[in-house]
């Protein structure tokens, strides 16, 4: 037995489709067990009184990385036939910093907007309409902004072969920083708890 | 007489009646608006997340996302609105396949739809589904509108320019270790932070 699955002709394209479904309610379900859906809460991410979303972030990715890293291990999963963004070093680093300050100003990312909307958020809708305008705004844009666009394109570059490291060092790596992180955290949101108790100085 | 003695001092008989009849009153109000149930742990929830990946790695041999829906969307709007427009141009094209099958038709779209059954189930039964808007106490809820449209559209922008989002590049692209989503969740944060002190009257 072999993974994936449907890379390796397992499954034909409608049976993916289904499979799209339930992944994503699984997906859903879990971002809004996690309070992903309410905008208030991820805003605190970037106040740091409130932070959810890197713990939340940061577990899954670990989960998946160390999960992806043990099946390929064992002879179970063929790394290889597994889709990794390609990179783009100038348009993501660009990308990365408007998408960063967009998250700011709209509270919401592309899919928690999503389950803001299916919970009854009207910001979460309203973030969908701007998205969309965006989206669009860059289509029409794309003539000029394509080359910006598809320049320092590096293929699919992973971390190993940029550090020239093995995978397992830089897996080691990631959850070692994981933790600090997650340390970090869990210090910051009980400091933040603190003095609003005894000082209610005004914003 | 002695049903005086059991109000609490200090409260007279009128006012004591006066409170059991509120209560009364708010009692088919608080069956129907039942206490939203706190959110789980982060860790817990990013956990599940993180399975859900993994099984889209090992069942799909790709991971999660959420702006290439919105891609296939403006995509097959354009299309239908003005189709020579969206051939001639190679952004819109990379969505609409070869002819045949509906550019909706397409894995994160489905996926997306996934998204929104699985959060409203999960809301509904935690009793955390309310139609209303989350915003800041210092601002209006038409404002907050105004800026969760604003920051969508700068999102949509700065997400097509990166080819992904927190969901395809954070999620998908941390996993599997790409050197240009580890980029764009550093940039994403840095953004973020530069820009939280110009906007904490928003939300603070």
């Amino acid at each position: 037995m072999m993974a994936p699955f449907y890379e390796l002709g397992r499954f034909g394209d409608s049976t993916g489709l289904v499979i799209a479904v339930l992944l994503g309610i699984a997906f859903g379900w879990f971002l809004e067990q996690g309070g992903m859906g309410n905008a208030r809460k991820l805003s605190g991410q970037f106040y740091l009184t409130d932070l959810s979303v890197l713990k939340l972030m940061f577990s899954a990715i670990l989960t998946a990385m160390l999960g992806l890293f043990w099946l390929s291990w064992a002879g179970l999963l063929d790394l290889s036939r597994v889709y990794v963004p390609e990179t783009f070093v100038a348009p993501q680093l660009v990308g990365g910093l408007v998408f960063g300050v967009g998250f700011v100003v709209g509270g919401l990312c592309p899919g928690t907007s999503c389950v803001a909307a299916a919970t009854g958020r009207r910001d979460g809708f309203a973030l969908i309409a701007g998205m969309l305008a965006g989206v669009f705004v860059f289509g029409e844009a794309f003539p000029v902004i394509g080359g910006f666009a598809n320049s320092t394109a590096r293929g699919a570059w992973t971390l190993p072969q940029a550090l020239g490291l093995s995978h397992g060092t830089v897996v080691g790596i990631i959850v070692a920083a994981a933790l600090g992180a997650f340390a970090g955290a869990e210090w910051l949101e009980r400091r933040a708890e603190r003095p609003a108790r005894s000082t209610r100085v005004g914003v | 007489m002695s049903d005086l003695a059991t109000a609490a001092p200090g409260q007279t008989l009128g006012s004591a009646v006066a409170h059991v009849a509120a209560e009364a009153a708010t009692v088919p109000r608080t069956r129907v608006r039942r206490e939203p149930a706190p959110y789980s742990s982060p860790y817990l929830a990013g956990v599940g997340v993180g399975i859900v990946l993994l099984l889209a790695f090992v069942l799909m041999g790709r991971g999660l996302g959420a702006s290439g829906a919105f891609s296939s969307v403006v995509a097959a709007a354009v299309e239908t609105a003005a189709p020579t427009h969206a051939a001639g141009n190679a952004f819109y094209t990379q969505y609409l396949g070869n002819g045949g099958a509906s550019p909706l038709e397409d894995w994160l779209v489905f996926e997306i739809i996934g998204v929104v059954i699985g959060g409203l189930a999960s809301g509904l039964l935690t009793g955390r589904v309310r139609w209303t808007t989350e915003h800041g106490p210092a601002i209006t809820s038409r404002r907050r509108l105004a800026n969760a449209f604003v920051g969508g559209t700068v999102m949509g922008i700065g997400a097509k320019l990166a080819r992904g989002c927190t969901s395809g590049l954070g999620l998908t692209g941390g996993a599997t270790l790409s050197v240009g989503s580890w980029l764009f969740i550093i940039a994403a944060f840095a953004g973020a932070y530069a820009a939280a002190p110009l906007l904490r009257k928003a939300w603070r």
